[in-house]
C-alpha cells in the first residue's frame, strides 16, 4: 500500500507546472485517485463523510453491466455460428464474440476518456468519473457490424456535445450513451438497422486476421414486426437473448441480473425503473385491443422483453443525472418513457426501435416535470405565507 | 399530553466513544477567552483595553450594530488581550481569571412580576441577550424585533452530542426560571424527545411538543418547520437549553454563571465522560491529560463531528458549544483502492459497503472527506435525510446559481446550516453544503437590509 504511495510521491514532481510530463497532470492525477483514496480532510461543515462516492457508484453501474457484456459476447458468437450452418461450443462462441467485441469496448472507453482527461487538463480539474459508465454502455446498444471508426466518431460527439460544453458529469441534458447511439442511427442509418447489421459473418482467424465473407442477413424481432412478418424468435429465445439484436440489449436474464445489483445497491431508482415497465404494459396492451398492426399485436409481456426496451429501462432511463430528479417526478418520468417507446415501435414502422428516442425525449421534459412538482411545494409555501 | 410528532427521515451514526453518563475534572483555565465567532453573524465593538478589571458579567464587547446587546465576560480578572486577526477583525477578548471570583450583581428578581420589557432589559444587560439567534438567517437575534415565537429544543441527537438530560440534572429549578423568563418575551416552544425527563415534558409556559425520530430531529429548525413554519418577514428566535439555565441562573442568582456541564467524546478521547466548565476556557485545559496517545494525526472540534469547528488546543471554548470531540484527522491514512474494497471499517449508507450487516457497530470514522467534488450526480440523496418541507438539492442549487428569488420560494429563511448536516454527510458528491447554505443566508440577508 505504502509503495503505491512511494512511487506516487516519487513521480509526481514530472507532473508539476514545471515538469517534463505536465501535459498530463489530469491523467497522473486521475490514476492516483483510482489507486489511492485521497487524504483531503473537510475543511468546513461535517467533519466525517460516508463512504460513499461517485467513484464507487460509477463502479457498481459497470459491475451491474457485466453480466449483459458477457452474455452479449456470447450472443455474438452464437449468432454467428448460427447463421453460417456451423456447430461450434460454448467457448469457441464466447471467444469468437469476445474478439468481435472487445475493440468496440477499448474504441469507446479510449476516445471518451481520451476526451474527458484532455477536458480535465484544459479545464484545471479533476477527472469526473461519468464516462466509465458511458463508455461501457456504448458497445452495448450499437449492433455488431458497426464500423469502429463509426464508433470513435459518435463517441467523441457525444462526450463533447452533449456532456463536456453543458460542464461535464452532472450537468448534461440528455444521456451520454443515447446521444452517441442517436447520431449513429441518424448519421449511418445503414449501420445501425436493416437486416445486416445484426450477425457477424466474418471468420476470425488467428493466423490471417478478419478473412471477409458475403454479408449475414438476420432481423431482429421487431424488424421482422415492423415488416409485417411473423416474428421467428419465441418468447423464451427474447429472455435469454439468444436473438439478433445490438451487441447487450437482448438478454432479459443478464439485464435482470444488472437490475438487482442496481436496485439492491440503491443506485438506481427503482420509482423509475417500475414505471417504465408499468407504461410501456399498459400502452401495449392499449394497442393490443386497439388496433391490428403487426407490431401492435404483439403481447404486451413480449413487447418488454423485444428490442432495447429492458436495457433501456435498467441502465439508460434511470441515469440519474438525466432523469427527473423529484420522487414524484420519477413515477412520472418513467411512465411516459414506457409509453412512449412503444407508441414509437407501434405507430413508426420506421424506428422500429423507440427506447432510444422515448428516453432522449423524456431527458429534454424531466426538467419540466421537476418544475411543476418543485412548483406544488413552491404554492403550497405561498399560500401559508398569505393567510 | 404533549404533542407527538414522528419523523422517518434522516439518519442516525453511531461513532465511538460516546460520553459515559459520569463526570471528570476539568481544572479552571488562566485565561478566559470570549469568541465574538462563537455568535454568528454579529460585528463586535470591544468596549474593555488590555489592562482593565472586569467583574464576572461585566461587558467586553457589544454588537455594534446595536450597542444595547451585552457580551459579558465569564469570570472576573484582568483583561489581558484582545486578539485580532486579518483586517483587524476580533478574534478573542481574554481574560485572567483572579484568584477570588467577583460577580456583578444584578440583583434576584421574581420573574413572574416583571413584565416584557423588564425582562429584555435584564437579559441584555446581563449578556444573555447574545446567545438568542434568529431564523430566518440563523445569526444573532436583533433585540427591536417582536419575535412570532421563541423555539427551544432541548435535545440533540447528532453523534457524539451531550445528553441534555443528563446535563439538567440538579439545575431543573433554573431551567424552569429560564422558560419562565423566556415566556415573558413571546410564546416558548420546547422540544422534547420521546421519554424525556420530566422537568422537560412537564415544563410550564411553554408548548411542549415530542419529536420521535432519527438525526436531525433534535435541531430546532427541523421542529419549526414541523410545528410553526416560518414565513416571509416574520422572525423566531431560538435558543439552546443549556443556555436557558444560564437565563434562569441570572434571575435566581442574580449574577452571571456561565458553567456548563460538556461531553468531551470521540475515538480519540480516553475516557469520554461529562465535565463542568465555563464559556471561554481554554480547549487545553479541558482536554488536558483525556487524550490517547497520538499515534495518527488527531482532530479536535469544537462541537460534534456534524456541526462543531475545527480548533486547536489554544482556541476558547465558544458561547453556544455542548461537546468537545476528538476523532482521527486520517490524513495520514494512504488507503488504497477505495472505489472497490469493502472497507469493513467504513460507514455508509449506501449497500453498496457492508455496513448495512452491522447495524449496531460503533464506528471510528476520521475526518478524510473520501471522494471528490462533483457536481450533483445522484437524486433524491438530501430528501432522504432532511425532515422538512423542503426540496434540499433543489434550494442548493438555487443557492450555488444565486438566485435570490428562488432561494426565497424554495424556503430558505426556515433552514440553518445544520439542517443540512446529515445531508452533507451522505452526499456522493461531497459538497459542503453547510458552507453553501451559510453564504445563501447571508446573500439574503445582505439582500434585504
Amino acid at each position: 500500500m505504502s509503495a503505491i504511495k512511494k512511487y506516487f510521491d516519487k513521480i509526481r514532481p514530472n507532473f508539476e507546472p514545471e515538469g517534463k510530463l505536465h501535459a498530463f497532470r489530469s491523467f497522473f492525477e486521475g490514476m492516483e485517485t483510482f489507486m489511492l483514496v485521497p487524504n483531503a480532510t473537510s475543511k468546513s461543515g461535517v467533519s466525517v463523510h460516508d463512504a460513499i462516492d461517485s467513484k464507487r457508484i460509477m463502479s457498481f453501474v459497470v459491475i451491474a453491466l457485466i453480466p449483459a457484456l458477457l452474455f452479449g459476447m456470447y450472443n455474438v458468437g452464437y449468432q454467428h455460428y448460427l447463421a453460417i450452418g456451423e456447430e461450434a461450443g460454448f467457448w469457441a462462441m464466447f471467444g469468437y464474440g469476445l474478439i468481435a467485441v472487445l475493440p468496440k469496448v477499448v474504441v469507446s472507453y479510449a476516445v471518451g476518456l481520451g476526451i474527458e482527461f484532455t477536458v480535465a487538463q484544459w479545464k484545471h480539474e479533476e477527472i469526473q468519473e461519468g464516462f466509465l459508465v458511458s463508455g461501457m454502455i456504448i458497445p452495448l446498444i450499437v449492433p455488431v457490424n458497426c464500423p469502429l471508426w463509426i464508433l470513435a466518431i459518435a463517441t467523441a460527439f457525444a462526450v463533447i456535445f452533449a456532456k463536456e460544453i453543458f460542464g461535464g458529469t452532472g450537468m448534461n441534458i440528455f444521456n451520454v450513451a443515447l446521444v452517441t447511439r442517436a447520431f449513429l442511427f441518424f448519421s449511418y442509418p445503414s449501420m445501425m438497422s436493416g437486416d445486416k447489421v445484426w450477425v457477424n459473418g466474418d471468420y476470425i482467424d488467428c493466423i490471417n486476421g478478419v478473412v471477409n465473407v458475403d454479408a449475414v442477413t438476420a432481423a431482429t424481432p421487431l424488424g421482422e414486426a415492423a415488416a409485417n412478418q411473423p416474428i421467428s424468435a419465441s418468447f423464451i429465445d427474447s429472455v435469454t437473448g439468444l436473438i439478433p439484436g445490438c451487441i447487450g440489449e437482448t438478454s432479459v436474464i443478464a439485464i435482470a441480473i444488472g437490475a438487482i445489483i442496481l436496485l439492491w445497491s440503491g443506485v438506481a431508482s427503482w420509482k423509475t425503473m417500475f414505471s417504465v415497465f408499468v407504461g410501456g404494459a399498459v400502452v401495449a396492451l392499449l394497442f393490443n385491443a386497439a388496433s391490428d398492426n403487426a407490431v401492435a399485436q404483439i403481447p404486451w409481456y413480449e413487447h418488454l422483453t423485444l428490442g432495447g426496451f429492458c436495457f433501456g429501462a435498467v441502465f439508460m432511463a434511470t441515469d440519474p443525472v438525466t432523469s427527473a430528479r423529484t420522487e414524484c417526478g420519477k413515477y412520472i418520468y418513467g411512465l411516459l418513457i414506457g409509453a412512449m417507446a412503444i407508441t414509437i415501435r407501434v405507430m413508426n414502422p420506421g424506428y422500429p426501435e423507440g427506447m432510444m428516442l422515448a428516453i432522449l425525449l423524456m431527458n429534454a421534459f424531466a426538467p419540466l416535470i421537476d418544475y411543476c412538482v418543485v412548483q406544488g411545494n413552491i404554492n403550497k409555501r405561498l399560500k401559508r405565507a398569505a393567510k | 399530553m404533549a404533542n407527538v410528532i414522528k419523523l422517518r427521515k434522516g439518519l442516525d451514526i453511531n461513532l465511538q466513544g460516546k460520553a459515559a453518563k459520569k463526570f471528570v475534572d476539568v481544572k479552571p483555565s488562566e485565561t478566559y477567552g470570549l469568541v465574538p465567532d462563537g455568535f454568528y453573524g454579529m460585528k463586535p465593538k470591544v468596549v474593555v483595553r488590555e489592562g482593565d478589571e472586569v467583574k464576572a458579567g461585566d461587558a467586553l464587547f457589544v454588537n455594534k450594530a446595536h450597542p444595547e446587546v451585552n457580551f459579558v465576560s465569564p469570570v472576573s480578572g484582568k483583561v489581558v488581550a484582545v486578539e485580532r486577526g486579518d483586517r483587524r477583525k476580533v478574534l478573542s477578548v481574554q481574560v485572567a481569571a483572579d484568584a477570588k471570583q467577583v460577580f456583578k450583581d444584578f440583583g434576584k428578581k421574581d420573574v413572574a412580576k416583571m413584565s416584557s420589557d423588564e425582562v429584555l432589559k435584564v437579559l441584555l444587560e446581563g449578556g444573555m441577550f447574545g446567545f438568542f439567534r434568529q431564523r430566518p438567517y440563523d445569526v444573532c437575534a436583533n433585540p427591536e424585533d417582536k419575535p412570532k415565537a421563541i423555539f427551544v429544543s432541548a435535545f440533540s441527537d447528532m453523534p457524539l452530542a451531550a445528553d441534555f438530560d443528563f446535563v439538567l440534572k440538579g439545575q431543573e429549578a433554573d431551567f424552569q426560571t429560564g422558560i419562565d423568563a423566556l415566556a415573558k418575551v413571546a410564546k416558548v416552544y420546547l422540544g422534547v424527545k420521546p421519554g424525556a425527563d420530566k422537568a422537560l415534558a412537564d415544563a410550564k409556559n411553554a408548548q411542549v411538543t415530542v419529536f420521535d425520530g432519527p438525526c436531525p430531529a433534535g435541531n430546532v429548525g427541523v421542529q419549526i418547520n414541523h410545528v410553526a413554519p416560518i414565513n416571509k418577514g416574520e422572525v423566531v428566535w431560538t435558543i439552546g437549553p443549556e443556555e436557558v439555565i444560564f437565563i434562569g441562573r441570572l434571575f435566581n442568582k442574580g449574577q452571571v454563571d456561565f458553567t456548563r456541564v460538556i461531553a468531551i467524546a470521540g475515538s480519540q478521547v480516553n475516557d469520554p465522560a461529562y465535565a463542568r466548565v465555563m464559556v471561554g476556557q481554554k480547549i487545553e485545559d479541558i482536554l488536558n491529560g483525556k487524550l490517547k496517545k497520538a499515534e495518527r494525526h488527531q482532530r479536535i472540534i469544537d462541537g460534534n463531528p456534524f456541526v462543531g469547528t475545527k480548533v486547536s488546543t489554544n482556541d476558547f471554548l465558544r458561547a453556544h458549544t455542548t461537546e468537545v470531540t476528538v476523532i482521527p484527522e486520517g490524513d495520514d491514512v494512504d488507503e488504497a483502492f477505495g472505489w472497490i474494497m469493502p472497507r469493513f471499517n467504513d460507514f455508509s449508507t449506501s449497500r453498496s459497503y457492508l455496513s448495512w450487516l452491522q447495524p449496531k457497530k460503533a464506528y471510528n470514522l476520521d475526518a478524510r472527506i473520501k471522494g471528490g467534488e462533483r457536481h450533483i450526480i445522484m437524486s433524491g440523496e438530501y430528501d432522504k435525510v432532511l425532515p422538512m418541507d423542503i426540496f434540499g438539492e433543489f434550494l442548493i442549487k438555487a443557492i450555488i446559481s444565486g438566485d435570490i428569488d428562488r432561494m426565497e420560494q424554495l424556503g430558505i429563511y426556515e433552514v440553518a446550516p445544520e439542517d443540512f448536516a446529515v445531508a452533507e454527510f451522505i452526499d456522493s458528491s461531497k459538497l459542503e453544503l453547510q458552507r453553501i447554505v451559510r453564504e445563501g443566508l447571508d446573500m439574503l440577508r445582505k439582500e434585504n437590509e
